[in-house]
């Protein structure tokens, strides 16, 4: 069916296109001086420390990894689960994930203690580590993208691209779960947690995915003039709709099993934690699930609001980011219970308590430097590969 | 004399009673030794960058004394633990915490948040009785160590005498293994650092923590770690080194009479740092 899509690279003439290649550019200049700096001087310039070991680099470098995740799905709706729809989308989706993968493996790599022992972690393993296997995992996907995409771009290949897909569709959501299983699979934490943790993330990444496949698509077709097909925004914004709901859920669930087994070293999700994560708490409840969730459940009565439905995503991703700062930050950002039933009185190390984690400027730039980075090489792939479906102003139908 | 550790007699405490799974642990973590052994003289044939934190290895302080020294040689039959009187320890006192310090050329740079912490103290209430105490607390060499378990290179591992340490070699800096230890035992380098000793290297961009002064260990003197030493020294005697695996050992003894606790007993690390009157 590919076969009757045709595709181009993409190559608009805009201001806005030249504009935002700029600040990808100027972005990923600054992220990299960044992590330049953080790696002459140390971390000692962030706002980490031996409590917060994980910072803002962290939620980024996650965030960009689950949300590629996510992004995938658009392409295996269309070839595993033969969601037509979808199919104009499908090398896009791919690319996306690629690059987004990408960016994020770069800001997980800057942020680490030794950057340039890099290969020591694909030479020296221990598989019984959660993390270990997320190397593997990360990379394999990085892989699986690349013959995905070839099959999708050889027509020789095309019949195959179902069973890729399908591995692409497996792989992403063991690399989801395994993910949140980093989280998950601390002491303190118990199976419960692991799998709810494992699922959370699953889900989130389909909410981030979409959202930024959708916000994507309606940025190559503002380029090229042209409008997004009714059919696609509307199965869009169902799936939207759809993983917003169950990410609400999951959020509940997860919350109230916490807050029932309180006596964990752990704090629940939403627990009032002090510093950006309570107020995160209160707005991913608002802007990340209730208002997108509002938007596209009218979307679903009313169809055709195209800003509507950029606002909800633009929200979703927001609320993506805010929630795994929520979990990864706000589970550091309160002190390990060594002794219950105790009152600390005195630590030089804070076991009473420690000041709350604020994200230094150099955390920022890494962060948002590898988000530049993702886009970056996904508007360079996509000038330089025919990946995008040449527009018609016609419905989707019409084009597969 | 006060340096003298107990004379370690190979014997199993009902306390400490190692399974067969935990044996063959052992002998993985012994042949594991036996790679890092090969990478230690590798290593050390290597020039050291200290100052960037380049070539450190914290195994090879233990490992290349084990070859030559039998009584203190890196062997399962032993293991290395801490016990810890808080009746004798003193609220106020860091003697433990200077002499570690000074062992360790570990410098203070006034930020308690993102200084090395391979020991601190800490004052307690009791909520119920408010009766209070005050405490050392540093890495308890756990038997199933979390932060060997989730480090992905490896760099965390366990001795076969149940020291934990950091390979400073294969330590990519990830600190996962701080997300993991529930006693925010570890540390990391967050500045360069300068005037290290060489029977402590550290660098920056790695982890590190309390290595139970696994050079004193091995130097065959029968030394005990620098914190026991100090506090003793501070007339306390509040800290106790010695091998676990020994009923005879005082350290054993000790832990008998006075029925010695772990601290977050219920995370099942089976720790080899122990307290009385916690
Ligand atoms: S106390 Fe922490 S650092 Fe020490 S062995 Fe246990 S988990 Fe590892
Ligand atoms: S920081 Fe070093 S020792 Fe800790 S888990 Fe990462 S590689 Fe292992």
């Amino acid at each position: 069916m590919n076969s009757t899509v045709r595709y181009i690279a993409f190559k608009p003439r805009n201001v806005s296109y030249y504009c935002v290649i700029l600040l990808c550019l100027l972005t990923m200049i600054s992220g990299g001086y960044c992590a330049y700096m953080m790696e002459v001087s140390g971390h000692i310039i962030t706002g980490m420390n031996n409590h917060v070991a994980w910072g803002l680099p962290h939620v980024f470098a996650v965030g960009l990894i689950v949300t590629a995740s996510g992004v995938l799905n658009g392409a295996t709706c269309a070839s595993v689960l033969g969601m037509e729809v979808y199919k104009p989308v499908a090398r896009l989706s791919v690319v996306l994930a690629s690059s987004t993968l990408l960016g994020g493996l770069t800001v997980l790599v800057l942020d680490l203690g030794r950057p340039d022992r890099l290969l020591l972690a694909f030479t020296h393993h221990n598989f019984g580590s959660i993390f270990t296997w997320n190397i593997f995992l990360y990379t394999g996907l990085l892989l699986i993208c690349v013959v995905y995409l070839w099959m999708m771009m050889e027509k020789r290949f095309n019949r195959q691209v179902t069973t890729i897909g399908l591995a692409a569709l497996v792989w992403r959501i063991v690399l989801t779960s395994g993910t949140g299983a980093i989280f998950g699979l601390l002491t303190g934490k118990n199976i419960i947690d692991t799998a709810l943790m494992a699922m959370l993330f699953v889900v989130l990444s389909l909410v981030l995915g979409t959202a930024a496949l959708v916000l994507v698509t309606i940025l190559l077709k503002h380029w090229q003039s042209t409008q997004v097909d009714d059919e696609l925004q509307k199965a869009f914004n169902r799936m939207q709709l759809l993983f917003l709901l169950v990410l609400g859920i999951f959020s509940i669930v997860y919350h109230l099993i916490n807050v029932y087994a309180r006596q964990d070293l752990y704090v629940p999700l939403f627990t009032l934690t002090g510093g950006l994560t309570t107020m995160f708490s209160v707005v991913y409840v608002l802007t990340g699930l209730l208002v997108p969730l509002g938007i596209t459940l009218y979307l679903l009565k009313k169809p055709g609001g195209i800003y509507k439905q950029i606002a909800s995503s633009i929200m979703s991703l927001t609320g993506g980011f805010l929630l795994l700062y929520i979990v990864i930050i706000g589970s550091q950002n309160q002190a390990k219970i060594l002794f219950p039933g105790k009152t600390v009185l005195a630590s030089r190390f804070g076991d009473g308590g420690f000041p709350a984690y604020v994200p230094s400027v150099w955390e920022w730039g890494v962060g948002l430097g590898g988000v530049a980075f993702s886009f970056f090489i996904f508007l360079l792939l996509i000038r330089v590969f025919a990946l995008i479906p040449e527009s018609q102003p016609s419905t989707v139908s019409k084009l597969i | 004399m006060s340096d003298l550790a107990p004379d370690p007699v190979s014997c199993m405490d009902a306390d400490f009673e190692h399974n067969t799974k935990a044996n063959a642990a052992r002998r993985r973590f012994l042949q594991r030794i036996g790679v890092m052994g090969v990478s230690a003289l590798t290593a050390s044939s290597l020039p050291m960058n200290v100052s960037r934190g380049g070539s450190l290895l914290a195994a090879d302080i233990g490992s290349s004394a084990a070859s030559d020294e039998p009584v203190s040689g890196v062997s399962s039959e032993r293991r290395w633990g801490l016990l810890i009187d808080t009746s004798k320890c003193s609220a106020g006192c860091d003697a433990c915490v200077r002499g570690c310090h000074e062992e360790h050329g570990i410098g203070v740079s006034g930020n308690d948040h993102t200084d090395a912490q391979w020991i601190r103290k800490i004052d307690l209430e009791d909520n119920d009785s408010g009766e209070t105490m005050s405490l050392p607390v540093m890495c308890q060499h756990c038997e199933t160590a979390p932060c060997v378990d989730v480090c992905p290179t490896g760099a965390s591992f366990k001795r076969a005498d149940g020291v934990v340490l950091v390979n400073k070699h294969t330590c990519i800096g990830c600190r996962y293994c701080m997300l993991a230890c529930p006693y925010k035992a570890r540390s990391y380098i967050h500045e360069p650092v300068t005037d290290q000793l060489s029977r402590a290297p550290r660098g920056k961009g790695t982890v590190e923590s309390c290595t139970l002064c696994v050079h004193r260990i091995d130097d065959g003197q029968n030394l005990q770690p620098a914190c026991a030493v100090a506090c003793r020294k501070d007339a306390h005697s509040a800290i106790v080194f010695g091998d676990l695996n020994n009923p005879d050992s005082e350290i054993s003894k000790s832990i008998r009479e006075h029925d010695a606790k772990q601290v977050r007993a219920d995370l099942q690390l089976n720790t080899a740092v122990r307290y009385t009157g916690l």
